[in-house]
């Protein structure tokens, strides 16, 4: 690398991780390439915000029992509130999920590995936007996202399919063949029964080949029959299923399915498990990852020969992870010494804390900053996940918001340190004269951090 | 800091807004306005509702021989029946959830294109919101927005523009400076801090312009609450009318989208205030549990209603001047699908409201839900173009002439005429 070190050291903890906590500028100025290399883990994958946190089965049968007591305030006649039922579910569950997550994020050595878990989170959403799915996101990212995103893609991508917080969010869990006997059942019983392509669709346009990769309805279609049973066991049904998936053959559609030229013979689950392993291994979506790495990590409009060298390193080794984290740490591309990327408002509270070495306690605090910047907390407002261009997070009023808080974290968090040093600590060799003027310069030791907070370096990464 | 914005409860209800997927967005034009007192005073909102709007719930053909069997358990019921549609017409009704669009309609004031669609045809959300917003025949067309091009093609001179919301939606970006405005604590206690880092950011267009744009609405935005609470003193409280119309919505949310549109509303009737603006309605994507006259689409389509009654409430006297217009990226199956709901589909149904509005009977033609007449043998199949609708919008309220809408405004066009008729 021709890069300074002092840069490259730089460039590595606020681009690659997720800001520079005092002294970690330091720690990667011997090797900076090394010290992102030793945090891609396969074998453990990425850090567990709440090791022991209840699992989504466990959250899934507590909702079933929240909704039974509603059922039976109702029959009692009762007056339940329907929204505070929801809030109490969100504040509870949803709310120590978030506060471990951002509190991972602020205090972790590893902070690339967390970025890298937490794009692969993105890139699987699952949104606190259904009330059924606020308790599951934390449980889903823990269980499905982070053991695998060192490992294949393929097993990361049937992760998340299976999962139930995913089967919940798009739907899948109902989706029943409409020539099948669940579904005779279900229609006698007077419920609807049917095909939901949303999941299906999804998994084609969002996780694997793109919409690029000119597939038509009849294929997602045909994909959403071959997912027909992949669902949820009941509560009545047994202990060992309830809450977890399950493949359900009565609401399996049979039947040999064509997607995208490719024959499928009838196999039950392991017909769409076919399907997934053909579509992860499709050069469409080895071309549609290395696209959304490079975008998130270099540039909204990434270099050609980044995202050619992301798509050959995951086709040459099977959509390895780990070793896509390897070639995307080791292109040259990648250390460009413009930082062009503006921060989300996630990624601007975490690198803030990690600067002031403060680390947040009080998500009650923290949810309705994020909501105000535009990030609402486990709540992407659809399956795309959240955007990345700079234009949409630069909005005027969110960076008004920015100031505003930059002022609060101060205020609560300098104890009489100096913004100079912290300056110096949070961006290193990325500090320009300009900015360490004006904090030198500033009136107040509270107003000089909030400067540095809100200077166009730290802005980006 | 004493103005009636800072009770903590409005704030706190303008929040809740942001926090369940209603943001708006404005823009605005100080030249034209200097150039033509007349036209300055035209306004033109565009809602844009995400997730594919049902168009057969919005607007139910319940008069379609076809309707009540292809929708089954989410088929809205009859003219007279309990929680039936509101009657427009022989044919058409509108959602029981609509209560005050339906009340305008009755005036001439509110009406339906029941069977419009982009030119986009993947049924995927993200490209065919792209399409609605960008104005292009394709997703990735363009990284512009078509409103923020059509304020550009409006004439030179220097743009003055606003946005409400956290982050700013495809249709607005562009090369027309926008500011923008939302909830929340203003610009912080140090006075200092705006200008020193306006110093800072002198060589960084974006920050620069966006921090510039941001300080200079903090004070209109307290202007504009405070007329929309006067606005909505004035009306008197109608939550509870709402909520009649409405039973399965939650009050409060009803109660918060009614503040949020005329908080817009008082936005645009400022002297210096936008002309256009833009809100986005999240929420309409509904594979499940759909409901029919109640449930969760009527949820949100008495969250729609209210914020077009906060709007045309606070708007006033300018009301008479103001065309807006609600759309969606795409509609849904005809036939209800296996969970209560249904699935991506390609026309639906766009609402036309305002007192700039020319009254009349449905925009475009109705294709019928006869076996033969669906799209693909599944969708509602479209008879009109979304952009000869915001054409017609265009050239009816601002004038704009058909080569910088066929060219610039929406490209590669000229084969799409702008609807006619609809602007008085």
């Amino acid at each position: 690398m021709a890069l300074d070190r002092d840069l490259a050291a730089a460039i590595a903890v606020t681009r690659f991780g997720l800001g520079a906590k005092p002294g970690e500028l330091l720690a990667a100025r011997g090797d900076p390439q090394g010290w992102l290399t030793a945090q891609i883990r396969p074998d453990l994958g990425a850090d567990q915000p709440q090791p022991g946190a209840p699992t989504s089965a466990q959250r899934l049968i507590e909702f079933r029992e929240y909704q039974q007591e509603r059922q039976a305030a109702k029959q009692s006649g009762q007056n339940f509130d329907p929204v505070k039922f929801a809030a109490r579910l969100i504040r509870q569950d949803a709310g120590a999920d978030f506060q471990a997550r951002v509190r991972l994020a602020a205090v972790t050595d590893a902070g690339f590995r967390e970025r890298w878990a937490l794009f692969w989170c993105n890139h699987f959403t699952v949104a606190a936007t259904k009330l059924q799915t606020a308790t599951l996101v934390g449980p889903f990212e823990q269980e499905a996202i982070r053991p695998h995103v060192f490992g294949r893609f393929e097993d990361l991508l049937v992760a998340s399919s299976s999962h139930p917080g995913m089967l919940l969010y798009l739907d899948q869990a109902r989706s029943v063949g409409p020539n099948t006997v669940a579904a005779m059942f279900l229609s006698r019983g007077g419920q609807q029964a049917g095909l939901n392509e949303n999941l299906a669709r999804e998994i084609l346009e969002l996780h694997t080949v793109g919409v690029e990769a000119g597939y038509t309805q009849a294929d997602v279609t045909e994909f959403a029959r071959a997912m027909t049973g992949w669902s949820i066991g009941g509560l009545r049904e047994s202990d060992a299923t309830a809450g977890k998936f399950l493949f359900r053959p009565m609401a399996h559609e049979g039947g040999v399915r064509t997607i995208m030229g490719q024959r499928y013979a009838q196999g039950g689950q392991a017909q769409a498990l076919a399907v997934m392993q053909d579509l992860a291994a499709s050069p469409h979506t080895a071309r549609h990852i290395a696209v959304k790495l490079a975008r998130h990590f270099v540039a909204d409009d990434p270099p050609p020969a980044l995202v050619a060298a992301l798509q050959r390193s995951y086709l040459a080794t099977g959509g390895d992870l780990g070793e896509v984290a390897r070639t995307l740490v080791a292109a040259p591309e990648a250390w460009s010494p413009d930082a062009v990327k503006f921060k989300t408002p996630y990624e601007f509270l975490v690198s803030s804390w990690r600067a002031a070495a403060v680390a947040p306690d009080d998500v009650a605090q923290i949810a309705p900053i994020l909501n105000g910047m535009g990030q609402k907390p486990f709540s992407a407002p659809s399956p795309k996940g959240w955007p990345e261009e700079a234009e949409v997070w630069c909005a005027p009023d969110a960076v008004i918001k920015r100031m505003a808080w930059a002022q609060s974290l101060a205020a609560q968090s300098l104890n009489g340190r100096d913004p100079s040093q912290l300056a110096r600590d949070a961006l290193g060799a990325r500090l320009t004269p300009l900015v360490a003027t004006a904090i030198s310069r500033a009136e107040t030791r509270e107003e000089g951090l909030a400067i540095l907070l809100m200077s166009p370096e730290f802005q980006r990464r | 800091m004493t103005d009636p914005l800072a009770a903590p409860t409005r704030r706190g209800a303008l929040a809740a807004a942001l926090g369940f997927g209603l943001t708006v967005e404005f823009l605005g034009r100080k030249a034209f306005a200097a150039a033509d007192g007349a036209a300055e005073r035209r306004k033109l909102i565009v809602f844009v509702c995400r997730g594919g709007m049902d168009g057969l719930s919005v607007s139910p053909p319940v008069g379609d021989p076809n309707y009540a069997a292809l929708r089954g358990a989410i088929a809205i019921p009859g003219f007279d029946q309990p929680g039936g549609a509101l009657r427009l017409d022989d044919t058409f009704g509108l959602h029981p959830a609509l209560a005050s669009v339906h009340r305008l309609a009755l005036k001439g004031e509110a009406r339906i294109a029941p069977a419009v669609a982009t030119p986009d045809r993947a049924r995927s959300h993200f490209e065919a919101q792209d399409v609605l917003e960008n104005g292009a025949t394709a997703a990735y067309g363009t990284d512009s927005g078509w409103l923020n091009r059509a304020l550009q093609a409006m004439g030179p001179g220097k743009v003055k523009a606003i946005s409400v919301g956290a982050t700013a939606p495809l249709i607005l970006r562009g090369g027309v400076e926008a500011a923008s405005w939302a909830p929340g604590p203003g610009v912080g206690k140090d006075p200092r801090l705006p200008g020193i880092l306006q110093d800072l950011y002198a060589h960084d267009p974006m920050l620069s312009r966006a921090l510039a744009a941001g300080l200079s609405t903090e004070s209109m935005a307290k202007v504009a609450s405070a007329d929309a609470t006067a606005a909505l003193s004035q009306a008197g409280d109608m939550t509870g009318a709402m909520a009649a119309s409405a039973p399965s919505a939650p009050r409060q949310g009803v109660a918060i989208a009614r503040q949020l549109g005329a908080t817009l509303a008082g936005f645009m009737i400022q002297p210096d205030g936008p002309q256009v603006a833009a809100v986005s309605i999240d929420g309409f994507d509904t594979h499940a549990n759909q409901g029919a006259s109640q449930g969760q689409l009527a949820t949100r389509l008495a969250y729609l209603d209210a914020a077009l009654d906060g709007l045309a409430d606070g708007m006033g006297p300018a009301w008479k001047d103001t065309a807006v217009v609600v759309a969606t990226e795409f509609g849904r199956t005809a036939h209800v699908n296996g969970t209560g709901g249904a699935d991506h589909g390609t026309a639906s149904t766009a609402l036309l409201l305002g007192g700039a509005l020319k009254g009349g009977g449905i925009v475009g033609d109705w294709p019928t839900l006869a076996q033969g007449r669906l799209f693909e043998n599944r969708d509602t199949a479209p008879t009109l173009d979304m952009r000869a609708l915001f054409k017609g919008l265009l050239a009816g309220q601002f004038g704009i002439d058909r080569r910088a809408l066929d060219t610039v405004v929406f490209p590669d066009s000229a084969a799409v005429a702008p609807t006619g008729g609809i602007i008085a």
